[in-house]
């Protein structure tokens, strides 16, 4: 049992990665990684969403009908999402600007429902913390490599300070505004993906 | 569940299970936003205000209340011939519905002993909304600092409005000249350096940089007959006080 939770924990991280296998918040992935601090904290927030629906849809599971399943794990998405933003425009607000439409992105990401609907509905509250966490951290991951690339070529900074330094751009060089536009950012999750499917030969289709 | 197993799936409990969860959840809302909504809304008002003092190159300030209540002196709603009114009635923290409304809030800070004048601009960017304060100084056509905000700006390029590195492109260039507002702001690079009155956009955010440029197009030449008064004129509030 331990193995298992440790693995609902490990596996989202790299070889099960939500955004490189599952292709889940894609949408999100694009739209954050212009710059790092974004996208890290819209990572963050993630992890801790998908961690605390992951845990009440687990232990609502066996009384959930059927039916209308997707609806309730809206709902709990929804719910939590609002209360979250809520919590932090009187108690962070400084926070909660960063954040602006991003928060209410949460709930479109496709990382939530796609958790809830394959692991919590059929495992046990701890289980779909660890997997809540796991997948959140594994997106966050391909957030930050994204937006670090993007951000350094993009604008030459990370995290608003200047990396590239003034004498470069004196000789002649210059940011590559393509990098801040959001295909650029499609191709780079599709390099990593690339990558990581060379790396994992079992993914390969034939 | 040992004990009796609930037929999850009849009409009875899925409407019954679907009318609980919208009760709870919209009770649990209701708690939240009821519990917490005066905290939100001193944080917008003090949010507005550290906003407005930024517009005088105070920011990151500690205790925004207090600065605010020492630096910000009167605030005036303007008539149509540019006299003052001094203006009554609770903080304000959105001052597009009155510049909509033929109403032109202006308020008075002292910097060092210097009088200054800070104008509320409302406009659109590329995505949404743009919003910014002006600072001016007693003569009422040099501009002593910016600051501009954004809702959903695109961050590294349009949300660059909200920079130090653009904003410090601002002071000590002229509003106006020969009663029409004359500040521009143009395309990255086409601003000439000498031009007391134009001021480079961001680079790869053209629309949000017109988007500036026209906010302040507008805002301002409401505010030509203010601007254009000789700064001699006292202003007859100031003599109530």
């Amino acid at each position: 049992m331990a193995n298992k939770n440790s693995e609902a924990f490990k596996q989202p991280m790299w070889v099960n990665n939500p955004v490189l296998v599952q292709i889940l918040g894609i949408c999100s992935a694009l739209a954050v990684t212009a710059q790092l601090k974004p996208a890290i904290v819209m990572g963050l927030s993630v992890t801790i969403i998908v961690a605390m629906a992951n845990v009440i849809i687990s232990l609502l599971r066996n009384t959930i009908p059927n039916r209308i399943r997707i609806i309730i794990q809206l709902v709990v998405v929804a719910a939590l999402v609002t209360i979250v933003s809520e919590i932090l425009k009187a108690f962070a607000y400084d926070v909660s600007v960063q954040l602006s439409v991003y928060i209410g992105l949460i709930i479109t990401n496709c990382i939530l429902m796609g958790r809830l609907e394959a692991f919590a509905m059929q495992n046990g509250p701890w289980a779909s913390f660890l997997d809540g966490i796991g997948n959140g951290l594994g997106y966050a991951a391909i957030l930050v490599i994204v937006a670090f690339i993007r951000e350094l070529f993009g604008s030459g900074t990370l995290f608003g300070f200047q990396i590239v330094p003034q004498c470069w751009y004196e000789a002649g060089y210059l940011n590559n505004g393509l990098m801040i536009m959001p295909p650029m950012a499609l191709i780079l999750v599709g390099c990593v993906i690339w990558y990581h499917r060379a790396k994992n030969k079992d993914l390969q289709e034939n | 569940m040992a004990t009796k197993k609930i037929n999850t799936s009849s009409n009875v409990y899925t409407i019954l299970y679907a009318a609980v969860m919208v009760i709870v959840v919209a009770f649990l809302l209701v708690f939240v936003s009821q519990t917490l909504k005066e905290r939100q809304t001193a944080n917008v008002i003090n949010d507005t205000k550290q906003q407005i003092l930024s517009a005088l190159n105070l920011r990151d300030l500690p205790d925004v209340a207090g600065k605010y209540a020492e630096v910000i002196k009167a605030d005036y709603l303007m008539k149509a011939d540019g006299e003052l009114a001094e203006y009554e009635g609770e903080f304000n923290t959105s001052y597009k519905s009155e510049f909509d409304n033929g109403n032109l809030h202006v308020f008075e800070a002292s910097v060092d002993g210097q009088t200054k004048f800070i104008i509320p601009m409302n406009g659109l960017g590329l995505w949404g909304t743009i919003w910014g304060y002006i600072a001016l100084d007693e003569d009422r056509s040099t501009v002593y600092g910016v600051y501009f905000s954004h809702s959903s700006e695109t961050p590294g390029l349009g949300g660059e409005i909200a920079s130090l590195k653009f904003q410090n492109r601002f002071p000590g260039k002229t509003v106006a000249d020969n009663g029409e507002v004359a500040l521009k702001v143009l395309k990255f690079g086409k601003a000439d350096k000498n031009s007391p009155f134009e001021v480079d956009g961001v680079t790869g955010a053209t629309i949000t940089s017109t988007g500036v440029n026209s906010m302040i197009n507008k805002v301002l030449s409401a505010y030509i007959p203010f601007l254009t008064k000789q700064c001699s004129e006292e202003l007859n509030v100031e003599s109530n006080d």
